[in-house]
């Protein structure tokens, strides 16, 4: 009776859960679908493609125009989230450890700021990036991105850096150590963790921007995968691109699904960061 | 080896409170030397102190030969013992015992070698690879104690090490704690608010209260000589019973009956009296302690000529096998004064009904035949009996 109720819930969370993630990668089958066919095949409604073929793929390696965003995405996501990082570090040390007059104010506006439509901030930054000369540039990317990962970033790590027994520090201090080998043998290692994933987290936020990215970029000189997808060529002039557009959206998928899959168990922890504790 | 000298050592915080104030204290070489006292007594801050993780606001510290007030924590050759242990989670146990020694730049085979030894005399030697996580409470302060020993240090500072031990495992790693001290000979300091722990394990104990040293003694002297009210019912399990009295002549008035002082003792009460003189009867509050009862019944009175003899309406009795705990309340105003209230604030007895103080407990011999419910006649040996002022505290028996 029991074990029957019981084998019941399994199968009806089985059920539900497979509905779920139906309907979630549906569309990434689609997509996957699509970049396998044949161009001539793209709008045939079909499942699974009748002829299978990578000319797609080689198709997207093969323009200027994607390796160029590829490249731009890789860069301006690592620089913004080192940078990033760096900061943030700081930051949360600073309010993980330190009693200052302002603490909850910097908490509060970086929540602000982290809750702030970039929408609204995109026509404003497009007349000002031009006039400034940044517009189509790496930090004309980097300085939007910084603020909006900055919030998130000091959230996430000052979370982990609460959770840091720091009595530690002072253990280290008794067995000999400077406070400079107390601070890099003993609190980096315990914070690295927590550092890596802040860092997993804003760079995907960097990868997957496009708002950004579509408003203040024209051309390959910035231009990251998300803008750069929406301006792809057709293979002639009159056919649609949507064969290559699919391809490039599978290859910039990968390297996120391998960041999530690695470090998943540190993704959620990261993500639920102060729903708890702090 | 090393002696440590506190003179006048105070610790104020910016705000002005003084969480020490002025503590002197000598202890020495090899000496096993307890703080002991109620949470927030300024016993931990001392002992942080000692180790250079607080400032010294005032007084001079010194270890061995040297002042070390303005020394860093690593400049003083002492190793600490931390209540949750703060073993380094990223290290193994045997990192984690060797991490001094490293820092320090001793070879790596004398590493070796010096922690196995360690966990040889702690018993980890199965776990010396394995990670704090993975091990029981008690091999984890295991570890903290081998952290402290492969140093070899001038002093050894535990902040309440075994705290964190369930109750059993506790009573095992006192008298391990007791076997290595005595082995290494090094000078400790142990912080503890535990009585029993002061009282089973250290050469001296320092009793502290409010930030002050209240006495310092061997356990002993604690025991059968408080200087006031707040250690006597501090020392001690069951705590001391305290009647209100009073003092008339050459008489002690109890509310369970009045007895006669010697002639010694009435000669320290008058003495000590903070109003000698206001008149012929002096308010008190007299102590004795649970053992200084017995079954009249089982008194051996040739040995015992110093007693008093009461009947008493048994409450309660809880039989422990080797004793018994017998309770009884007595009529009349219980004993009220400030060190009482504090003590049994400490405790937490403050807040439950009917531990008003009028309740005594009489620790028994367990051939005793007393029980619940009726009308005993019981044996308090009035050699043991303790006076003290209400208002100050102070002893007025102890001898000088």
């Amino acid at each position: 009776m029991e074990s029957d109720r019981r084998n019941m819930r399994i199968f009806g969370w089985g059920v539900a859960d497979g509905l779920v993630l139906l309907f979630a990668l549906l569309p990434v089958l689609w997509i996957v679908s699509l970049s396998l066919k044949e161009p001539g095949d793209v709008t045939d409604g079909r499942v699974l493609p009748s002829t299978w073929s990578l000319d797609n793929y080689d198709a997207v390696f093969s323009q200027d125009i994607f390796t160029a965003a590829l490249r731009n995405s890789f860069g301006i996501a690592a620089i913004a989230t080192v940078i990033a990082v760096i900061v943030a570090s700081m930051a949360a040390y600073a309010i993980a450890r330190l009693n200052f007059p302002g603490k909850v104010l910097i908490l509060g506006s970086a929540l602000m700021i982290a809750m702030f439509p970039p929408i609204s901030i995109v026509g404003p930054l497009y007349n000002m990036w031009r006039n400034l000369g940044l517009y189509d540039t790496w930090p004309g990317l980097i300085i939007p991105y910084l603020s909006f990962a900055l919030p998130l970033a000091i959230y996430t790590l000052t979370t982990f850096f609460r959770e840091i027994p720091w009595e530690l520090e002072q253990a280290a201090q008794i067995d000999g150590a400077t406070p400079f080998q107390a601070f890099t043998k003993v609190i980096v290692p315990l914070a690295a963790p927590g550092v890596a994933t802040t860092s997993i987290l804003v760079f995907i936020f960097c990868w997957n921007d496009f708002l950004f990215a579509s408003a203040l970029t024209s051309t390959s000189a910035a231009q990251t995968v998300p803008a750069a997808l929406a301006q792809f060529p057709g293979a002639s002039q009159f056919s649609a691109p949507y064969g290559s557009i699919a391809a490039a959206a599978v290859i910039v998928t990968i390297p996120i699904i391998i960041l999530v899959l690695f470090f998943q168990r540190r993704i959620v922890a990261g993500l639920t960061a102060g729903a708890v504790k702090g | 080896m090393a002696e440590i000298v506190l003179d006048g050592v105070t610790k104020r915080y910016p705000d002005g409170t003084e969480a020490v104030k002025h503590l002197d204290l000598d202890i020495a070489d090899g000496e096993f030397l307890i703080l002991v006292g109620p949470s927030g007594c300024g016993k931990s801050t001392a002992l942080r102190m000692i180790a250079g993780l607080e400032d010294i606001s005032e007084g001079e510290l010194k270890i061995g030969e040297n002042v070390v007030n303005d020394k860093a924590p690593k400049d003083r050759d002492i190793a600490m013992v931390f209540q949750n242990y703060a073993l380094y989670p990223h290290m193994t146990v045997r990192d984690n015992m060797g991490f001094a020694l490293k820092l320090a730049g001793v070879p790596k085979d004398e590493i070796n070698r010096k922690v196995e030894e360690a966990a040889k005399i702690l018993d980890l030697e199965q776990h010396l690879d394995r990670k704090p996580a993975n091990l029981s409470g008690g091999q984890r302060q295991r570890v903290a104690m081998g952290r402290a020993i492969v140093r070899d240090p001038a002093v050894f500072l535990m902040d309440e090490p075994l705290s964190n031990l369930d109750a059993k495992l506790r009573v095992q790693m006192r008298t391990e704690v007791s076997r290595i001290q005595s082995r290494t000979g090094t000078t400790t300091v142990y912080v503890t608010h535990d009585q029993t722990e002061a009282m089973t394990l250290g050469d001296r104990v320092a009793v502290m209260r409010l930030g002050e040293l209240q006495q310092v003694g061997t356990p002993k002297e604690l025991y059968e000589n408080p200087v006031n009210l707040f250690v006597a019912g501090f020392i001690g399990s069951p705590a001391m019973n305290f009647f209100a009295a009073t003092v008339d002549g050459g008489q002690v008035h109890l509310p369970i009956g009045d007895i006669e002082l010697s002639d010694e003792l009435r000669q320290r009460i008058q003495t000590r009296s903070s109003d000698s003189g206001s008149g012929s009867t002096l308010e008190v509050i007299a102590g004795i302690r649970p053992e200084d009862f017995e079954d009249a019944a089982l008194v051996d009175r040739q040995h015992h000529p110093h007693g008093y003899e009461f009947d008493a309406t048994i409450d309660l009795v809880e039989s422990m096998g080797s004793e018994i705990y017998a309770y009884f309340a007595y009529e009349g105003e219980g004993a009220s004064a400030e060190q009482i209230a504090e003590l049994a604030q400490d405790a937490g007895t403050s807040e439950v009904p009917g531990a008003d103080g009028q309740q005594v407990v009489a620790r028994l011999n367990p051939d005793s035949t007393v029980a619940r419910g009726e009308r005993t006649r019981l044996w308090m040996d009035t050699t043991k009996l303790h006076l003290f002022d209400p208002r100050t505290g102070h002893s007025l028996t102890r001898p000088d």
